[in-house]
């Protein structure tokens, strides 16, 4: 095996480019385990630590960019006001050891349709700067980002190098179903994410389809008939929302839940951070 | 290859160390640190917490490799000779050792909570302990000890709910 240190980005892309079979590691709280139980032998361990850039974020242009470095913990930290879906997701990654070096970035780069950052990047829109040394940056929708269990849209020869979000411009929310409270992988989770001066609705769906996914009749269900002048959020209109984003669920039954269990429980989440989103919002309307 | 790094402010060097060898497994094994102890290998149970450059980890999910020039402290670095840490002190009075292999890493993780809040909330102690597992009896003993420390640490201190 070989053990690449890369110290500028770079020479992190001249690595990949070089030996595009090299495995990143940011926090290792996905590939350690899988190299310590010998599931995984990778050829080449493409260490991403020393990348300084890869752990600042900045606004640029109203966008917030999240460096693929920037651990769980400064997302809850530095970030909770301007991403608070993301801060909220964040919040229930493992412990706090988990989130000192867990990473969006190493999510995204995993891809389990389980991963807790997914929901509130669909859920805000949120695009993923990718980059090779040949082909230079791309920049992917995270909507078109995941294309199966733990497959993304990376090339071979590409790094994640940043998520760009927009600050929230209304209240966010993010809801997971664990069997316990702490230290959880999620058996199904739901963000939502209110857009007020657009008029619409986006949601996100976790751990209830092969990839995370947009519930995206629900959403336009929400589009041509949430008024937004009105205080009283339909309740027959919210009974919609829940069973449509049940229904853009594709679970399996698995040792975490049942298909069934899933299904309803994304019904249940969806009008929950729904309300829960809509009364922040008037509570912010009326102050 | 060849791993150098600064172990509770000595620096220490390993040899043959394989590329994808973990920091807990480099600290037990080569450096003779049997204090982080080795349970889950996979980042579950916090008894192989140690700090790197000042931030609590799971040394089993640090490749070796990514240490390299850093920092790390481990449990066996909180005493000062045979004076023992508060938060260790703590442990020992109020029992919260039992079988004491989660203890390590509990120990560190405490640590660096009262490093960081004063008088922590009983919610902030189970918060900041919800990676550490004990699989004894139960962490009442534990949070004991962790009010005690904070008591003497920050004394006068009202915790804040």
């Amino acid at each position: 095996m070989d053990f690449l240190r890369p110290t500028t980005w770079e020479e992190a892309l001249a690595a990949k480019a070089d030996q595009p079979e090299a495995v990143p590691i940011q926090g290792g709280t996905d590939v350690m385990v899988e190299i310590n139980f010998d599931v995984r032998r990778p050829v080449a361990l493409l260490d991403l630590n020393r990348v300084a850039e890869l752990r600042e974020w900045d606004l640029v242009d109203g966008v917030c960019r999240v460096g693929a470095g920037v651990p769980y913990t400064a997302v809850i930290e530095d970030l909770g006001g301007m991403l608070p879906g993301l801060a909220q997701a964040s919040r229930t990654v493992g412990s706090p050891q988990i989130r000192n070096r867990g990473t969006v970035g190493g999510n995204l780069g995993a891809a389990s349709p389980a991963g807790d950052s997914h929901p509130p990047l669909l859920a805000t829109d949120a695009v993923i700067e990718v980059e090779s040394r040949g082909r230079g940056v791309r920049m992917i929708p995270a909507a078109a980002f995941y294309l199966g269990v733990k497959r993304n849209a990376l090339e071979p020869d590409e790094l994640i190098k940043a998520v760009h979000v927009k600050p929230a411009s209304g209240p966010q929310y993010f809801s997971k179903v664990g069997t316990r409270n702490a230290m959880v992988i999620a058996v199904c989770s739901f963000a939502v994410a209110l857009h007020p001066e657009e008029r619409r609705v986006r949601t996100g769906i976790g751990s209830a389809a092969p990839t995370p996914r947009r519930a995206l009749e629900a959403e336009d269900l929400l589009a041509r008939e949430l008024d937004w002048d009105t205080p009283a959020l339909d309740p027959a209109l919210l009974r919609r929302f829940g069973r449509l984003c049940a229904a853009a669920a594709a679970p399996i039954d698995d040792v975490r839940g049942t298909a069934e269990y899933r299904v309803h429980a994304i019904d249940v989440m969806a009008r929950r951070t729904l309300t829960w989103a809509w009364n922040d919002y008037l509570g912010r309307r009326a102050a | 290859m060849r791993v150098t790094f600064t172990v509770n402010g000595r620096e220490e060097s390993a040899e043959g160390v394989w590329e994808g060898e973990s920091l807990l497994y480099v600290l037990r094994e080569r450096l003779g640190l049997p204090g982080s102890k080795n349970a889950c290998e996979q980042g579950e149970c916090g008894s192989c917490t140690v700090y790197l450059d000042g931030v609590p980890v799971c040394s089993c999910l640090v490749a070796a490799g990514q240490a390299e020039g850093r920092q790390v402290r481990t449990v066996e670095g909180l005493a000062e000779g045979d004076r023992l840490d508060p938060v260790q002190e703590a442990f020992v009075e109020c029992g919260a050792v039992q079988c004491g292999f989660c203890t390590p890493g509990l120990v560190v993780q405490a640590h660096d909570l009262l490093e960081r809040v004063e008088r922590p909330s009983d919610a902030e102690i189970r918060e900041a302990l919800a990676g550490n597992l004990c699989r004894c009896t139960g962490y009442e003993k534990i949070l004991d000890a962790v009010r005690l420390a904070a008591a003497r640490k920050a004394p006068g201190k009202e915790t804040v709910a």
